[in-house]
């Protein structure tokens, strides 16, 4: 098992989450085998109340799985203690959420800086690294704006501007587009193109199918267990005029 | 309505040509009232004369000499072939959703294919398809043209995927049932 652990960036091995007990049980997560490469966008795709939030929660180590278990990069993470758990969210784990869960007290170049100083980073270095990543983000002009002074798409890169804070192994997004317009949404999808243009690994649940065509790979979720999977990955198809009666 | 349509509807058994009326209508709902009622026997004509079935008369009117119309159309060889590749085939889009949904029912009356197989093949095209949209739209500059266009491919494709997800359910739902 430490061998196939080791392979993978971020792998699952029989993910169970259940609640309940009984008559009452329900398994949010059931018997989940999750195998994600170093560089991969992976994408878990399914109707709401199928389980893949639990899922993302188990991954990142916001929530404790009733059993089977969980490798980031080589390292068992499943049964960490708490403060080895916190650590693990804040350094090793970016999470991006559907409601984008920015302080709204402070201006978008300290939320994005919040996460490194918690690292114990200095001040000066903690801004500098805010301030690249607002840059990387498109938001360089907006460091100082308060989220409530910001468009929906702008408070979601300012988000993902703070995940990537501690230069994390995986980042986790959940719905990361599901308060978004569709211009907004295609800023999200651009930023996180070059995310995996530069080698950073990432999950997103979602489901919308935009988002999750643009993945490597695309799971389907129904009832906490992945019951499809599909390559995205490859040569075109050639029929991209054919809704539109140009060709085809 | 292709031809195709008419023939997978007789891979099933053979029929006569009210008895394959009666099916589509009963498959299309109110959408079958735009369907000519001469129309699916000129269809079974030109697929008689393509090899594709054959006619015969029916054995229990020999006793209605008056209804020598009457007839019953049966598969060739040549004709379950294309049904079977039309069943395999995936082809996206197509201006009726109609087809595609008399795909399945033909297909599983037939138990030429299991329709979430066909499901499932045509939502793998329809993704790659809606990532290509998606990837290109990505491409453009926020003030391009082309990017509205690309916008109505998007929003199309996931239109479809939508209702994919519906047969899906249906489907499964059926099998259940079996």
């Amino acid at each position: 098992m430490s061998d196939t652990g080791r392979t993978y960036m971020l792998l699952a091995r029989g993910l169970r989450k259940e609640y309940g007990k009984g008559e009452g049980l329900v398994r949010a997560v059931d018997e989940v085998d999750l195998e994600v490469t170093a560089g991969e966008t992976v994408a878990v795709m399914g109707p709401s109340g199928c389980g893949k939030s639990t899922l993302l929660h188990l991954l990142g180590g916001l929530d404790r799985s009733s059993g089977g278990e969980i490798w980031l990069d080589g390292r068992r993470v499943d049964q960490l203690g708490e403060r080895a758990l916190a650590r693990l969210r804040r350094d090793a784990v970016g999470f991006v959420f559907q409601a984008f869960h920015l302080m709204d007290e402070l201006t978008a170049v300290e939320n994005v800086e919040l996460p490194a100083l918690l690292a114990g980073r200095s001040p000066r270095t903690a801004r500098r690294q805010a301030d690249g990543l607002l840059e990387q983000v498109g938001l360089a002009d907006r460091a100082k704006f308060l989220p409530t002074a910001l468009s929906g798409g702008q408070r979601q890169r300012v988000a993902i501007a703070r995940s990537l804070a501690n230069d994390p192994l995986v980042v986790l997004a959940d719905e990361p587009t599901g308060n978004l317009d569709s211009q907004a949404t295609l800023d999200v999808l651009r930023l996180f193109d070059s995310l995996h243009a530069a080698g950073q690994t990432l999950v997103i649940v979602t489901h919308d199918s935009r988002i999750a065509a643009t993945a490597d790979r695309l799971i389907s979720m129904r009832d906490g267990a992945f019951i499809d999977e599909t390559r995205l990955t490859g040569g075109a198809t050639g029929h991209l005029g054919a809704p539109a009666r140009i060709k085809g | 309505m292709r031809q195709e349509v008419v023939l997978a509807m007789l891979a099933k058994e053979p029929s006569h040509g009210y008895q394959l009326r009666a099916r589509l209508t009963e498959a299309l709902g109110p959408l079958g009232d735009a369907m000519n009622a001469g129309q699916i026997y000129v269809t079974l004509d030109r697929l008689e004369k393509a090899g594709l079935v054959t006619r015969e008369p029916a054995a229990e009117l020999a006793v209605r000499p008056d209804r020598p119309d009457r007839k019953v159309y049966t598969l060739t060889a040549a004709g379950q072939q294309r049904v079977a590749s039309w069943v395999a085939q995936v082809d996206w889009p197509r201006p009726d959703l109609a087809e595609f949904h008399l795909k399945l029912i033909a297909a599983a009356a037939a138990r030429l294919a299991d329709p979430l197989a066909i499901v499932d093949a045509q939502r793998r095209e329809l993704l790659r398809r809606l990532r290509e949209a998606q990837r290109a739209a990505m491409a453009e500059p926020d003030d391009s043209e082309a990017a509205l266009l690309l916008e109505g491919i998007v929003l199309r494709l996931q239109a479809d995927l939508r209702w994919l997800e519906t047969c899906e359910r249906n489907w499964t739902g059926r099998k259940g049932q079996l």
